[in-house]
């Protein structure tokens, strides 16, 4: 089998104390869902940190489309065509959502107005509140103005750390319809997420991580059938 | 009881010198609220950067002056104002090349970095002092009055006179346009937006290709020429002098803070309020008293609240008000 689109192998490191990765490996190939699940403190952040350049990794490597990226920072891999969103802080409160993707495209020097109205027919309702500051908007909303940000590079790759984080069930559901909806578009996903189980029902390939290692690797009905996984970490 | 001499005299000797005044202390906070927003710290060192700018304006205007070429009826040093600018920003980028930068790599906290904006501060005033010494230096000229008191008290038959002095005109109309061209670029200019990005969000600025080194020299060249602007208008009105520059740094970081720090509209207001409450509370009522109350009430006192050698004391107490029951200020800074 061909390598992966995105592959970050045999990853070890951490924030610069002791390791919290111990040779962990998370690949994503094109225009498929990859989810990294596990319990809190097992590094899943952390390894999509590491993915994305923004911790140092002291063995293994990141490869972008056959391209060792390890050396690179997190702002020329935007350039290679990785967006990330990160769980907190994803947007400009203070700008207007129309700003926040402005924002998103600033390394752009070509007109992007096709890549906004794209993320306009995405996520609507960014459309209708164009004009109002980001900070105001609701929980599931200021998620979709922080992903149509990231989206406005027109990455090869988004990262989403925690999209779901803190919005309602119903949100929810509607978020991951979208994330789909983008992995259409032949953008290949990878995300950490707390809700399990729905993230990988939508997983073509799923990660679950312990201790900063590898536990299962599998798709993700595979692992949902799985009944180790469904036991330690779907509750039953 | 003669309400229109208590206006005219409410107008001459509170609102417009509170209106001129106000508009200087704006431009100053402004420069102090865009290094808070985006350097993420509180610049002691704006005072005497404001000398700094005066200080070469006033030597390129007395050259001008000396060969003879002048504005006219506007001051001579509104020509020289683009070399005191210049100066400035270049005297402000090569401090955050030597000193600032070097606290910028180290990730230094914010009250680190105050304290090594005093020490600018010191430096700054040192340079200020030894090239024009401490004196009081005079550089208007051009116009003095746009109105005078008598021509206004001709044209009017009214007891008490009117006068604008070219300053105060110049002081307004300047402010606005500054601030009107301010606005503008920090709304609809990429740069612009850019530096509001880094002021909201850091991580995400970076994240989105934001070059932060840009963002920080375009912010030093804007604080510089806001300092100036500030700094000439100020000693035209009045005069020049180091150790009132220094001085200004009170009431400049209250009208700041008063209006939250790192908002450039709150910058304004809190201009305006400061500059506004101390004319107001310094102020000796008695002549509007006179004109406004019947004979028999007539007062007999100045109806002054406080002497003007107390002026800091009105916005050192606004200060601590603020700081107290409202830390953010009026427009929700992030002084936190």
């Amino acid at each position: 089998m061909a390598e992966p689109f995105l592959i970050g192998q045999a990853m070890t490191g951490g924030y610069g104390g002791a390791d919290i990765l111990h040779g962990c490996t998370i690949a994503v190939e094109k225009g498929e869902i990859a989810v990294i699940v596990g319990p809190n403190g097992a590094g899943k952040s952390t390894a999509m940190k590491a993915v994305f350049g923004m911790l140092h990794l002291r063995e293994g490597h990141v490869k972008l489309a056959g391209e060792d990226i390890t050396a690179l920072s997190p702002q020329a891999r935007v350039a290679k065509g990785m967006g990330f969103v990160p769980q907190t802080h994803n947007i400009f409160g203070s700008m207007t959502v129309e700003e926040n993707l402005e924002m998103g495209a600033f390394i752009r020097r070509d007109d992007f107005a096709d890549t906004m109205a794209q993320i306009y027919d995405l996520f609507p309702i960014l459309k209708q509140k164009r004009h109002q500051p980001a900070g105001e908007l609701s929980g599931g909303q200021r998620q979709q103005v922080a992903v149509g940000r990231a989206l406005m590079t027109q990455p090869k790759v988004l990262m989403l750390d925690e999209p779901t984080a803190g919005v309602s069930p119903i949100v929810m559901d509607e978020l991951f319809d979208r994330i789909i909806e983008v992995a259409r578009t032949g953008i290949s996903i990878l995300m950490v997420e707390q809700n399990a189980r729905q993230a990988l029902e939508i997983a073509d390939k799923g990660y679950v991580l312990v201790q900063g290692a590898n536990r299962f690797t599998d798709t993700g009905k595979a692992l949902m059938a799985d009944p180790e996984v469904r036991r330690s970490f779907l509750g039953g | 009881m003669d309400i229109l001499n208590a206006l005219v005299a409410f107008l001459n000797f509170v609102f417009v010198p509170g209106l001129a005044y106000g508009a200087q202390l704006a431009l100053g906070a402004l420069g102090v609220t865009l290094i808070y927003g985006i350097l993420r710290f509180s610049n002691f060192a704006h005072g005497d950067t404001m000398a700094f700018g005066t200080m070469v304006t006033i030597l390129v205007t007395w050259l001008f002056q000396s060969i003879g070429l002048t504005a006219g009826i506007l001051p001579t040093a509104l020509l020289a104002l683009p070399f005191g600018i210049a100066a400035t920003a270049l005297l402000v980028l090569g401090t955050d090349r030597m000193v600032y930068r070097f606290y910028r790599k180290q990730k230094a906290a914010p009250t680190i970095l105050v304290i090594v904006s005093m020490g600018v501060m010191f430096v700054m005033n040192g340079i200020v002092r030894l090239i024009i010494g401490v004196e009081d230096q005079n550089f208007a000229d051009g116009g003095r009055f746009l109105i005078s008191a008598g021509d206004f008290k001709a044209m009017t038959g009214l007891a008490e006179g009117l006068a604008i002095k070219g300053s105060q005109a110049v002081t307004v109309v300047t402010a606005v346009v500054v601030v009107g061209f301010l606005f503008w670029f920090l709304q609809n200019t990429r740069t612009g937006k850019s530096m509001r990005a880094f002021s909201d969000n850091e991580d995400l600025a970076l994240l989105s290709g934001i070059n932060p080194d840009r963002v920080v020299q375009v912010t030093w060249i804007l604080a510089a020429a806001l300092a100036t602007i500030a700094g000439v208008l100020y000693g035209l009105d009045k005069s020049f002098k180091p150790f009132t520059y220094f001085q200004l740094l009170l009431p400049i970081f209250a009208a700041a803070i008063v209006g939250g720090l790192g908002s450039p509209l709150g910058a304004i207001a809190g201009g305006f309020i400061i500059a506004f409450s101390e004319v107001i509370l310094t102020y000796a009522w008695k002549k509007v008293a006179t004109y406004v109350l019947p004979d028999s009430l007539a007062p007999d006192s100045l109806l002054q609240l406080m002497g003007t050698d107390y002026k800091f004391a009105v916005s050192f107490g606004i200060l601590i008000l603020v700081l107290i029951f409202m830390p953010t200020g009026l427009f929700k800074g992030k002084s936190y």
